[in-house]
């Protein structure tokens, strides 16, 4: 009784366009968080960061961009994107309810090494969130990264790719 | 079983006539342990004798009758109070009487179907036994002896490959192919994943083989999902016309062959499920089922018991003096 032996070559293939080989990947996409600087004066103060996103993908209408947005700006749209759509949204860096209270040793939520943190870990969830194929047929999503201003009475909507 | 109490005066022995030549499969227990059982094949004979022991052979035994069983039947574990018997046959050994000495019996049960392969599986056990029963007044003396039962197929004529584009639109779009659809449990799958679009950050890909067990039948229905092996075929971030090969041997897993609704009461199926993972640990996937097919060591043709037999009398030494079938020619396993 031979033992016959398997044949595993491998199933014929295409070979691959040099072009597609060695050219930029289609799936570019970074976001920067960068820049805070705090504006206001007294108890209206508050921090703004610069959104910096450079991307090739279609989805996106800008392939550069920068705006400036808030921490309230990010809350707003993790609240749409989980209201709009099915993506489970990563949490945001804390709210720092105690850093917002008087009489502190320190500077509070203006603290240079707080910003730092919450710099990072806003950084950290905007990609994630950008990243995320559903995400990214959401209107607030593209408004947030890529319009000048935010209109926070806009009619929900999906992108469709141009 | 037989209890403790009175001390039991007779012990029972079950052995089979070919126990010497007969092969033995591993086969796991519900516990979990691997054990050896003699193996047996649809329309073989099963036949040998029941060893009757007195312990104090100044005693007389008085009985009831003694007789001895091949079931075949089917444990569901969450109702196991009642065991659905698909295969019983009875032997009458002795009439009620009763022995003053040790005793041996002779059975035979010729040709028995045994139309399904023996499982042990998450909530439901299919088995094949002889069970040899002294009925007494108080309690009857029981010996019992596991078998395993493989059923075999034959090479498929139908085996086309599996081939499909998948994605998700405007973002990832792959097309992968299995060489087979059908596969026997020491094949080797060989396929391949061709990007067609990548528009994620993809970190690694993966082919999971899925084993499904589904008990029940209606709106009770339940599947008990367990993956058997997981194989990383991919690291990195692919871009467009990358082709990925697949080669996963099957030989290295625990694997049963399909069953497909068996005795209308339990199925066990097995699914490959392509897994990409991307950096953000997010997983995209495609699962598609496969057949898997116990091969035998000899292609037969047909089914038949003869053939059935004659495949054993083959590879081993053997008494029987029936007529043989003439042995058909090994198979040729090259690709089509």
């Amino acid at each position: 009784m031979a033992e016959t032996i398997a044949d595993t070559r491998r199933l014929i293939t295409k070979p691959q366009n040099l072009n597609d080989a060695y050219g930029p990947p289609s799936n570019f996409l970074e976001i920067d968080v960068a820049n805070p600087q705090t504006v206001g004066v007294g108890r209206g103060r508050f921090t703004t960061y610069e959104i910096r996103v450079k991307t090739n993908l279609p989805i996106f209408k800008l392939k550069e961009s920068t705006v400036r947005r808030r921490y309230s700006d990010f809350e707003w749209l993790r609240s749409e994107l989980e209201r709009e759509s099915k993506v489970v949204v990563p949490p945001l860096p804390g709210k720092a309810f105690f850093r917002q209270l008087p009489f502190r040793g320190d500077d509070g939520i203006f603290d240079e090494s707080f910003i730092e943190e919450r710099k990072q870990g806003l950084e950290q969830f905007i990609n994630k969130v950008a990243g995320h194929p559903l995400a990214q047929n959401e209107r607030c999503l593209h408004m947030f990264l890529q319009d000048e201003v935010i209109d926070k009475s806009y009619t929900p909507s999906k992108i469709r790719h141009a | 079983m037989s209890f403790f109490g009175f001390g039991q005066n007779a012990e029972l022995e079950l052995v089979l006539s070919d126990a010497e030549s007969r092969r033995r499969a591993e086969h796991k227990t519900e516990e979990g342990k691997k054990e050896k059982y003699f193996l047996f094949y649809d329309g073989e004979t099963v036949s040998g004798r029941v060893i009757l022991t007195l312990k104090h052979p100044n005693k007389r035994l008085e009985h009831k009758g003694i007789k001895v069983e091949f079931i075949g039947q089917i444990e569901l574990y969450y109702d196991r109070g009642n065991h659905h018997e698909f295969v019983s046959l009875v032997k009458d050994l002795a009439r009620p009487g009763e022995f003053t000495q040790s005793q041996t019996f002779d059975f035979e049960f010729t040709h028995v179907e045994k139309p399904y392969e023996s499982y042990t599986g998450q909530n439901v056990k299919l088995r094949y036994f002889l069970r040899a029963t002294v009925s007494r007044r108080l309690n009857d003396v029981v010996k019992e002896m596991d078998i395993v039962v493989h059923t075999l197929s034959t090479y498929p004529e139908l085996n086309s490959s599996i081939k499909m584009e998948v994605g998700i639109e405007d973002c990832l779009h792959i097309e992968f192919e299995y060489n087979k659809s059908k596969y026997h449990l020491k094949d080797v799958i060989v396929g391949k994943i061709y990007f067609l679009l990548v528009r994620i950050k993809i970190k690694h890909m993966e082919i999971d083989i899925i084993k499904r067990e589904t008990t029940g039948t209606g709106p009770n229905v339940y599947h008990e999902n367990d993956t058997i092996a997981k194989y990383e075929i991919m690291d990195g971030a692919p871009v467009r016309g990358e082709s990925i090969p697949i080669r996963l041997f099957l030989a290295g897993y625990e694997l049963t062959p399909t069953m497909r609704d068996i005795n209308k009461k339990f199925s066990v199926r097995y699914y490959l499920n392509l897994v990409l993972i991307d950096e953000e640990e997010r997983r995209y996937f495609k699962q598609q089922e496969v057949v898997l097919l116990r091969k035998g060591d000899i292609v037969r043709k047909s089914m038949s018991h003869q053939a059935a037999i004659a495949s054993q009398l083959f590879e081993g030494t053997s008494s029987h003096a029936e007529a043989r079938t003439p042995s058909q020619p090994a198979e040729n396993n090259g690709r089509q």
